[in-house]
């Protein structure tokens, strides 16, 4: 790193660095292409596939009976005749949850973002490792490949749910897909664990150390504040998922009883003695909780930057939004049990649990109200980016308030594994940080391309998108309030449950018209990658520092030297300015007070 | 239905077309030049900022069709146990709480959106901070939760404190891919010792009961689960293979059954199934879903294949956590009747001491 330090400027960049098409394009160690290999390997590539998943088992919920000739086209065997297996369903829900809350959530968004921005928006001219950052999205590649792989296997893939808790992802007995795929399955999140931390290291590593002359910690940009965070929660957090993983592999290969006890199945009694099923779910959700906010962080300062700059005003409550970041963060840590409220677990933990929850309503609402208060006497730029971010404070209340009632242990009791939870989760955190990234492309495909994207077809893809979001999920209350547990291959053998069942064919012809929209974006992404209208050098009038960087991208980011930081990000249609943004390697004026 | 969705994706494919056709013709004009031809003007600004109302509208209305054909929160009242009724009153109280936030937050956000969307030529207000609106819209919602938090915690430990006081009966609810057995302890109250590792099949030991611990003798084991109006059961949950869920939703109960531990789940029934099925919001509930049965039925007698029968309701117990490929049929139902009731059925029932098969 301390090659680019010294970095001469009269020099021409060029020459220092030869390099080939695998050292520039496959085995890169430039950040920037290591966020577009996390781009298109975790979003595009995971996202297409997670996506048609939930396609396929929405339209086996709204039509269980009838043959249908695209699972037979997409499922093969798994859909003889048409009409789908019920194992394959719930491998569909498992393999729907992982792909979408790690691939393309958690490494497709922070990958994508985290490696673009932070060097560029601290004025930086790499990660502090760039060959770090090189494994880092390797090894993420070849979890994809795996668990890609593993929904080919002959019994079928991993089928437990995304929580795959034990003994049902433990024991080959108990279903097909625990079997060769739930193993590819563990083997494949481990790599994935490992790639998640080298980056997350790296992510922390270079905020603290790499920031240009003045970019003191309070004017960093709140992206840059919302990525530390969540590297820090995943470098707590993701650990402990790995150890649960490496026990479970030992419970299922080398014949201990970490998680398992007392199990009889298909006539014969197992020798498990002693593990206990809950001490599984305690691990898994104590990351499985802070991953919900790895998921949402990013998207949350993702928002704040687009609101703000396209707003044309400063985002309100700069460090009460820092604040409200580090108090989510520190909260997280703590809430997980209220999944397991009725696990077993001793009541007196569930009140806790509650406790600890409901507190998080509090630094959410302050950041709700503050990206409402910026809006506010704003000169409002609706370019696609801003849709989507203001798409996603709309997403993250109405499924956020949801969470009240969930984060309730007494109502839980009623509502747990309902649809209610499906509906909550998917609009707070699937929708939210799908916005969140859709906003981030957007935003920075000028960045990342050097082109732009096409804008009208950005607003055609949001409001058709948000409206399916909503068509979809809002129902989906009411049919949890109902009762209807989640995961349920067909409903058919409960009567009860008769009345709902239209309601299920209008979610899911909301589904399939918000999935396939998706198209659009696609291909105005891939059409603009190529053909698309050249960038100007600050599309958007954006302060932070990445717009004064090379968009041709070079080697180091900037020709010349690094610029120097002299205010906050969030100087726009400041009085005394004519412009109304004022960068932050603009030199303050005599007199001139910081925010 | 197929048509259907044929047709829907074909309207897509050829949307898409219309738009690659659309935008190829505008980047044929000029892909090196620079310009702002993609940053949103003041003319997207408009047609946005109008569409912003539109969809506060559009949130409204989705909200209010939800609540008009959905609402009558069958898990929101009518609940079949004495604490069902402190769950839904809680469940109202977040409700209407949360309706409201929901539609001031949202009508703010999308309003402004709306109303300062941009033009050239103005300027927004350069206002960054203000420590009173912070300090108000972090003690408001801290006061509003403090309330809801206390709220929650008492209702919770009223319902998960098992009062041995009232001397409950003990039932067993054991769980097993893909069905559910209950178990009555007998007169004695107590159920008897089991593991898995004394399942006994040929001896139709099913649950694995300790033969000769004397409180399993007068146990009874059976596949409906019949409770008398009033009592109060404490439920013991176990599981021989996987995790499962015992989810009774009319009773506003749920317990996770874990093999390996034994977890418990105490309630007192109080409407009986003959009551419910009279209430006026259960009888317009089962006329609708006989009318689409028989609807259902009319198809399905077309296709050659036999009618659905009429629909009468009953309390169910599901299972309500993924246990394999049949879980989404895991069911029991469940009879609450009167004490009378309960004891002729009860006594009709095999003990377990007479319910094994003799050893060869």
């Amino acid at each position: 790193m301390s090659e680019y330090i010294e970095f001469d400027p009269t020099e021409d960049h060029g020459h220092h660095h030869k390099e080939t098409f695998i050292t520039k394009y496959i085995f890169s160690q430039d950040h920037k292409m290591i966020a577009k290999q996390y781009l298109i390997t975790g979003v595009l590539f995971m996202g297409v596939i997670g996506i048609l998943m939930s396609l396929l088992m929405r339209l086996q919920i709204a039509w269980p009976e009838e043959p249908n000739i695209i699972f037979e086209f997409f499922l093969g065997k798994w859909a003889p005749d048409g009409v789908m297996d019920a194992d394959i369903y719930l491998a569909l829900v498992t393999m729907h949850g992982t792909i979408m809350v790690f691939f393309v959530l958690t490494a497709g968004l922070s990958g994508t973002f985290s490696n673009l921005l932070i060097p560029l928006q601290l004025g930086a001219r790499d990660m502090a490792s760039g060959f770090l950052n090189m494994i880092s999205f390797w090894l993420f590649f070849l979890s994809t490949v795996i668990m890609v792989a593993s929904i080919f296997v002959e019994a079928g893939p991993a089928a437990a749910g995304w929580t795959i808790y034990p003994p049902l992802s433990a024991v080959e007995l108990a279903q097909g897909g625990s079997g060769l795929g739930m193993t590819l399955w563990l083997v494949s999140m481990g790599i994935f664990i490992a790639s998640s931390l080298m980056g997350s290291l790296n992510y922390i590593v270079t905020v603290i150390n790499l920031r240009t002359k003045g970019m003191k910690l309070t004017r960093m940009p709140l992206t840059i504040w919302a990525f530390f965070v969540t590297a820090i929660i995943g470098v707590i957090s993701f650990p402990v998922l790995l150890s649960a993983a490496l026990l479970l592999i030992m419970d299922r290969s080398f014949g201990t009883s970490f998680f398992l006890s007392d199990i009889f199945i298909q006539g014969e009694v197992l020798h498990y003695q002693g593990g206990s099923p809950v001490l599984f779910e305690h691990l898994f959700w104590f990351l499985g909780h802070p991953e919900v906010y790895i998921v949402l962080l990013p998207a949350l300062g993702i928002a704040s930057e687009v609101i703000s700059t396209n707003s044309r005003k400063p985002i309100f409550g700069y460090k009460a939004m820092i604040l409200s970041i580090l108090a989510i963060a520190f909260l997280s840590t703590i809430v997980w049990g209220h999944h397991m409220f009725i696990s077993g677990m001793n009541p007196f933990l569930g009140s806790v649990f509650t406790f600890t929850t409901l507190l998080i309503a509090i630094p959410s609402a302050v950041k709700a109200f503050n990206y409402i208060t910026t809006l506010w006497k704003g000169n409002i730029q609706f370019n696609p980016a801003m849709l989507f971010s203001i798409g996603f404070v709309s997403t993250f209340i109405t499924g956020g308030l949801t969470g009240i009632i969930l984060g309730d242990s007494a109502l839980d009791i009623n509502l747990h594994d309902t649809y209610f939870v499906v509906a909550h989760f998917h609009l707070v955190m699937g929708i939210s940080a799908l916005y969140g990234l859709f906003s981030g492309v957007y935003h920075w495909f000028p960045m990342l391309f050097n082109r732009m994207l096409n804008k009208n077809l950005g607003y055609v893809h949001f409001w058709v998108t948000a409206i399916c979001a909503y068509g979809v999920f809002f129902p989906m209350h009411f049919i949890g309030m109902a009762g209807l547990p989640r995961r349920y291959y067909t409903n058919s053998n409960f009567p009860l449950f008769d009345d709902l069942a239209d309601t299920n064919k209008i979610i899911t012809g909301f589904a399939i018209v918000g999935g396939l929209i998706q198209i659009v974006f696609l291909y105005n992404f891939i059409y603009s990658m190529f053909y698309g209208k050249k960038s100007p050098q600050n599309p958007w009038k954006s302060n932070t520092l990445e717009w004064t960087a090379s968009m041709k991208h070079i080697h180091g980011n900037w020709q010349g030297q690094i610029p120097e930081v002299y205010r906050w990000p969030y100087d726009y249609s400041k009085p005394g300015y004519d412009e109304d943004f004022v960068p932050q390697n603009i030199p303050m004026k005599k007199g001139e007070i910081e925010y | 239905m197929n048509t259907f969705l044929t047709i829907l994706i074909l309207l897509f494919i050829v949307i898409a077309i219309w738009q690659i056709v659309k935008i190829y013709d505008l980047t044929q004009v000029s892909t090196v030049v620079i310009d702002n031809s993609e940053i949103a003007n003041d003319e997207d600004n408009r047609i946005n900022g109008n569409l912003m109302l539109g969809f506060l509208v559009f949130i409204y209305v989705i909200t209010i069709v939800c609540f008009i054909r959905y609402g009558d929160f069958p898990l929101m009242s009518n609940a079949a146990s004495e604490h069902g009724s402190k769950i839904d009153n809680l469940m109202m109280v977040s409700m209407v709480l949360i309706f409201i936030v929901q539609t001031v937050t949202q009508f703010f956000l999308y309003y402004f959106a709306y109303k300062y969307k941009g033009q050239k030529g103005n300027k927004a207000l350069f206002y960054s901070d203000n420590h009173k609106l912070e300090f108000l819209w972090t003690i408001i919602p801290a006061i509003v939760l403090t309330v809801l938090i206390t709220y929650g915690l008492v209702t919770w430990s009223e319902i998960m404190n098992v009062d041995q006081d009232e001397d409950p009966m003990v039932i067993e609810l054991y769980a097993q891919q893909f069905n559910w057995k209950a178990r009555y302890s007998g007169e004695d109250n107590a159920l008897g010792k089991s593991n898995v590792r004394l399942i006994d099949i040929d001896r139709a030991n099913i649950l694995g009961l300790d033969e000769f611990d004397p409180n399993a003798q007068d146990d009874v084991i059976t596949t409906e689960l019949h409770l008398p109006v009033g009592k109060p059961v404490l439920f013991k949950m176990r599981s021989q293979d996987v995790l499962h869920s015992a989810y009774m939703p009319h009773f506003r109960a749920q317990m996770n059954c874990v093999p390996g531990m034994i977890t418990q789940f105490g309630f007192t029934p109080s409407v009986t199934t003959i009551d419910m099925r009279k209430t006026p919001k259960m009888v317009e509930k089962i006329l609708n879903i006989n009318n689409i049965r028989v609807e259902k039925s009319k198809d399905l007698q077309e296709k050659g294949e036999e009618a659905l029968d009429p629909y009468e309701f009953d309390y169910l117990l599901l299972c309500n956590k993924i246990c394999g490929k049949s879980h989404y049929n895991m069911q029991m139902k469940i009879i609450v009747e009167t004490q009378e009731e309960f004891d002729n059925w009860i006594n009709q029932q095999t003990k377990f001491e007479n319910s094994l098969i003799a050893q060869k």
